[in-house]
């Protein structure tokens, strides 16, 4: 802990501070927090299957935020929105609960090979507990190989599950083509879709592309953390994976947390508020990301593809003779705040598996800084992280010098 | 598995800000790399060394973490003036201590860095075709765990290239 109070009095002094590591946690708005204030001593604090007053106000809660997130999705009702702790066990609920439901179909699961960890752990969990799983390639754009997704389902495939958006490159999936491909082959075969970067994010409704079930989360359209829900299409069949007091949700039991709900619509309803207006404003803060660090700063690859095909928040870059976490340290110290694929901030020997999937190397894949602009994000914050990146680069390199690979 | 934050001492944060003996030495009697890039860990030192087998001065450049950086620069300081026999006797677990204590994930920086000290020390001898008693055909445990890494990454970058 001692350590840990140096590190941040290093930080002492900054003329600005900008976070873009909305990949992994972020800020919430004050306007989000101030709707959830009220939930926690006001107003709804009870159990929602409860008989009293507060019960039934988190009841009526509970559903009228379940309705405005539905209705944000494109749901018919609010009881295909089941919400969730997190991303992480919406993707759980949904491979599992699935696999547990539709065992006797099959047993043959398909995923991307980019899925996020919460995805693709699961998949392989179950491959070692008797299923078949098969990973979809894809093109170094992060696009799924169509074919081979068509080649792959069988009668036996009881699941396909692929990212509406990828959440380290951005790329934008064909999800109605491929939903198309499944259910041709197979029309039994539950179609799962992590949409956590795409809500909110790009024109996503889970009506008109066909899904059978959606993972949303609260934090990657800066609601709060500990919240999250998977979309499950009216007739669809998951089976909860805990068990304990149902109540108001019928795929996870335990007790609603009413004011991360409520913080979560809320999220919900400004992210979709001038819904086009942010997206361009993203989009420009994005452009200007990627074209200032590839102009200013020799040597740099970007990871995923370009313009429309990219999700509008993401930016993520190679700095080729940079090790990663030295640069997120380095970046941290000047106010920068951003994640790398880097094996160091892993922890593991292996870079993020999104990156070599698309073929990157491994020492480019080390090298990978990910960014996420949002709404709130200034063109004066872009411009700054402009003017701390390439000093930052060039002193790191400056470290590496001749030691890397000829 | 856990995801544990990385709680860098002063030291090592200070020895990432400001590393001592960073670069390449134009001079240099021996130079020695150890580690891979796909490994995203990799330390190359450089030596000169004198007709008495003294260190007289030690320079370091690094591809890795501020771990990796950190430990590197302090191998340089630590054997700065030292004869080569001296030098040898540096254990990972020293270079730890004198930057002031690693997280755990992060002894194999440690290990790297002395293991390409050891390598630089062989290769100078080897050169010279000296053998010395106290510097044994077996290698260390650091240029082991060196060389163990290495394999790894040859070993990821051919699977890699099958499977594509």
């Amino acid at each position: 802990m001692e350590n840990v109070k140096e590190l941040l009095k290093a930080h002492e002094g900054l003329k600005r501070e900008v976070y873009l590591d909305i990949e992994n946690s972020s800020m919430v708005p004050q306007e989000i927090v101030e709707a959830m204030l009220p939930y926690f001593n006001q107003k709804a604090y009870g159990n929602p299957t409860l008989t009293h007053k507060l019960g039934w106000e988190a009841f009526e809660t509970i559903m009228e935020m379940a309705q405005k997130i539905a209705a944000n999705l494109g749901c018919k009702t609010l009881e295909e929105v089941n919400f969730t702790p997190g991303e992480t066990e919406a993707n759980n609920l949904a491979i599992l609960g699935t696999a547990s439901a539709q065992k006797n179909k099959g047993k043959k699961i398909i995923v991307s090979e980019i899925e996020p960890l919460s995805v693709m752990h699961v998949a392989e969990m179950l491959q070692k507990n008797g299923f078949s799983l098969f990973k979809i390639p894809v093109n170094n754009e992060g696009f799924v190989n169509l074919e081979k997704l068509e080649a792959a389902v069988d009668k036996e495939t009881i699941l396909v599950s692929t990212s509406a958006v990828n959440h380290e490159i951005g790329t934008i999936q064909p999800i109605r083509e491929a939903l198309e491909i499944v259910k041709d082959k197979n029309p039994e075969t539950v179609f799962h879709s992590d949409a956590s970067d795409a809500y909110g994010k790009i024109p996503f409704n889970v009506k008109s592309l066909g899904l059978d079930l959606a993972t949303i989360s609260s934090y990657k359209i800066l609601g709060p953390r500990g919240i999250g829900a998977l979309y499950v299409n009216e007739g669809v069949n998951v089976e909860k994976i805990l068990e304990g007091q149902i109540g108001t949700q019928k795929l996870w039991p335990g007790v609603e947390n009413t004011p991360s709900i409520v913080g979560f619509a809320k999220a919900s309803e400004l992210a979709f508020e001038d819904f086009e207006k942010n997206l361009n404003h993203m989009r420009k803060l994005r452009d200007m990301l990627i074209e200032g660090a590839t102009s200013k700063i020799s040597d740099v690859k970007l990871n995923g593809p370009q313009d429309d095909k990219r999700a509008s928040d993401n930016a993520n870059l190679s700095f080729l003779g940079c090790e990663g976490e030295a640069l997120t340290i380095e970046l941290s110290l000047n106010g920068v705040y951003v994640s790398s694929g880097s094996a160091c901030t892993r922890r593991v020997l292996q870079p993020s598996h999104v990156l070599v999937a698309i073929g990157r190397k491994f020492e480019e894949a080390h090298g990978s800084i990910l960014m996420k602009v949002t709404r709130y994000h200034t063109d004066e914050d872009i411009q700054y992280v402009l003017e701390v990146f390439p000093k930052a680069v060039e002193r790191i390199r400056g470290i590496t010098g001749s030691t890397k690979v000829e | 598995m856990s995801r544990m934050p990385l709680p860098y001492n002063p030291k090592v944060l200070e020895l990432f800000k400001n590393p001592k003996n960073l670069g390449k030495m134009e001079d240099a009697t021996v130079t020695a790399v150890a580690g891979n890039p796909m490994c995203g860990d990799m330390i190359t030192f450089y030596l000169k060394i004198n007709d008495q087998e003294i260190i007289e001065k030690a320079s370091f450049e690094s591809y890795g973490c501020a771990a990796n950086i950190a430990t590197a620069s302090i191998v340089t300081e630590m054997i700065k003036g030292m004869h080569l026999e001296e030098a040898w006797k540096i254990s990972w677990k020293s270079v730890a201590e004198a930057v002031g204590g690693l997280p755990s994930v992060k002894f194999h920086c440690g290990v790297l860095a002395v293991g390409a000290l050891k390598r630089a020390i062989r290769k100078y001898y080897k050169e010279r075709s000296v053998s010395k008693s106290w510097l044994l055909e077996e290698l260390s445990f650091e240029e082991k765990q060196a060389l163990e890494e290495e394999e790894l990454a040859k070993m990821l970058e051919k699977r890699m290239k099958t499977e594509k």
